[in-house]
């Protein structure tokens, strides 16, 4: 066994125990925990495949934005586990139904015919220069920029639609204009009233007219 | 066969060797920053700072560390136990991983690969997870506000960071650290900060951020939620976050220094480049993390969330767009 072969195994037994904790595991916070973890075993067995720009985004975006507002959600719920689990053995014939077709389908695709060394030889690896970035937006920006460009407009559209149907304003928010707060002068916000000290509080109000600034 | 072996043992005791030469310095950086910090903000409030522990205070560092040590690390009854330890560690490992792709020289860099700022980008990324697990896992009211507090700022601040860093990445044409500083060669003019003033400032800021540093500390926020996410650590395990903190303000600064200020390059072409100069201008982006602490008072929570979103990301998208056009014009080899 090389050292990269017992590497993979390495990362591949660790994404295996995880992906089982995250569906196993009965408080939501460990479970989302687990899926961080299995995430970046991924990235680790990419990163074995020479993609590497695909590995650190996956560490930079699932790991570092996507899960960290998972874990931000999951933590806030108060979730009731026991009836969460109350449907269980109702749902299991559909869930193995599931799992079955998943598993030929599998086989069909990933059969040694289609996929065995013969067919797919493995890869020649590539020097220690080749920037595997390099290569990816090459690609991205010549050969597919048309479906790249699509996927962007989707993705903008989604942006847009979400925070349309999200946006509501409140009438009771009590919300700052900073540029509004910074622009205020002093004049706005404090009156220096001119009185005589030594008057009594009678004489003051019969004065107030005058004292105005 | 017994030959390859004994090579592989040879490259990995040899890296070994190397990360501990990284760490140990970098450790003696932090301790020697907090003794820093707290002298140059004494000076800067009219204090003396420390100055009882070794002349002039110099060994004040090694008496902390020592405190820290000796004392109990309390687990709270009600805690998630071996989350509560797990907070710490998640924190300063990204903290210290991140330091393998930083070049301090040409050729002084533990690790010199092509993709080394997007490495650096996703490591630091993974910082968040020991804030929210120490905040979640202390089953603690304020730790947990801080968590909180604490993910939305760095989720919000990472996306200027990241746009900053694409204008870096457009200028130098490679993700490779080494090449971003060689792209500057040729003295003072020809650093990055000059083309990318407004995508500095951000990175600048949305570090400090980053790092939870005052003004934007509100994950601690020690007058309104006592010490936000740590608040129920102590001894080593609270030391080791402190550790973090400081690594990371170290590491920003030097990633600042390589990415604006031209690294180890010296500013005139007559002075000979090397890590002195790195050095140089990496204490002087710490000394304005120390300065901006002793002198703005804490952002609101509602104003970080305006700066982020609504002052830095439109800036950082308008720029890219100008460096983009910049490059197409004659003065295109400014950048490269």
């Amino acid at each position: 066994m090389t050292y990269t072969t017992a590497i993979f195994y390495f990362f591949a037994a660790i994404l295996v125990f995880a992906g089982m904790r995250v569906v196993t595991a009965r408080n939501p916070v460990h479970a989302a925990l687990f899926l961080v973890l299995a995430f970046f075993t991924a990235a680790g067995l990419w990163m074995l495949l020479e993609a590497e720009f695909l590995a650190i985004t996956l560490v930079l975006v699932y790991v570092g934005a996507v899960m960290v507002l998972f874990l931000f959600v999951v933590m806030m719920l108060d979730i009731n586990l026991d009836k969460l689990r109350e449907g269980f053995w109702d749902y299991l014939p559909l869930a193995g139904f599931v799992s079955v077709l998943l598993v030929i389908e599998m086989a069909l695709i990933l059969g040694s015919r289609h996929f065995g060394l013969e067919v797919m030889g493995t890869p020649a690896p590539h020097p220690a220069d080749y920037s595997n970035t390099r290569e990816l937006g090459r690609l991205l920006y010549t050969d597919y920029v048309y479906a790249f460009e699509l996927a962007a407009v989707i993705l903008l559209v989604a942006i847009v639609a979400a925070i349309a149907l999200t946006l509501r304003r409140r009438k009771d928010s009590k919300y700052i204009d900073p540029a509004a707060q910074s622009k205020v002068k002093r004049s706005d916000r404090l009156r220096i009233v001119k009185m005589q000290a030594e008057k009594g509080p009678v004489a003051r109000i019969q004065d107030s007219g005058e004292g105005g600034a | 066969m017994a030959g390859m072996d004994w090579a592989a043992i040879q490259t990995v005791v040899w890296t070994l060797v190397k990360i501990l030469a990284l760490v140990v310095p970098l450790m003696l950086g932090v301790a020697y920053l907090t003794y820093a910090e707290r002298k140059i903000i004494g000076w800067m409030q009219v204090r003396i700072g420390p100055n009882r522990v070794g002349f002039q205070g110099l060994l004040q560092p090694i008496a902390d560390a020592v405190k820290l040590l000796m004392k109990e690390i309390i687990i709270p009854s009600g805690a998630s136990r071996g989350l509560f330890i797990l907070g710490p560690i998640l924190v300063i490992a990204p903290a210290l991983a991140a330091w393998a792709v930083i070049p301090f020289t040409d050729t002084l860099v533990l690790a010199n690969i092509n993709a080394g700022l997007l490495y650096v980008m996703a490591i630091t990324s993974m910082g968040v997870y020991g804030v929210i697990i120490a905040g979640w896992a202390s089953n603690s009211k304020y730790a947990f506000l801080g968590a909180m507090r604490s993910a939305a700022q760095i989720v919000s601040y990472e996306i200027a960071m990241g746009f900053a860093l694409v204008g870096v990445l457009m200028a130098s044409q490679s993700l490779n650290l080494v090449d971003i500083v060689q792209g500057q060669a040729g003295g003072l003019h020809q650093w990055y900060i000059w083309p990318l003033f407004p995508l500095f400032v951000v990175y600048l800021v949305a570090g400090v951020a980053e790092t939870n540093r005052a003004p934007f500390d509100v994950a601690e926020g020690e007058s309104e939620i006592v010490a936000g996410f740590h608040v129920e650590y102590s001894g080593m395990a609270f030391a080791v976050f402190f550790l973090a903190e400081y690594a990371n303000m170290i590491l920003v600064s030097a990633l600042t220094t390589l990415m604006f200020l031209g690294g180890w390059l010296s500013p005139v072409t007559f002075l000979p480049d090397g890590i002195v100069w790195w050095l140089l201008k990496t204490g002087f982006v710490l000394f304005l993390f120390l300065w901006f602490r002793a002198t703005f008072p804490r952002y609101r929570y509602d104003q970080i969330m305006r700066l982020g979103w609504k002052v830095f990301i439109p800036i950082t998208i308008v720029w890219i767009v100008v460096v983009g056009a910049m490059m197409q014009t004659p003065y295109g080899h400014f950048f490269h």
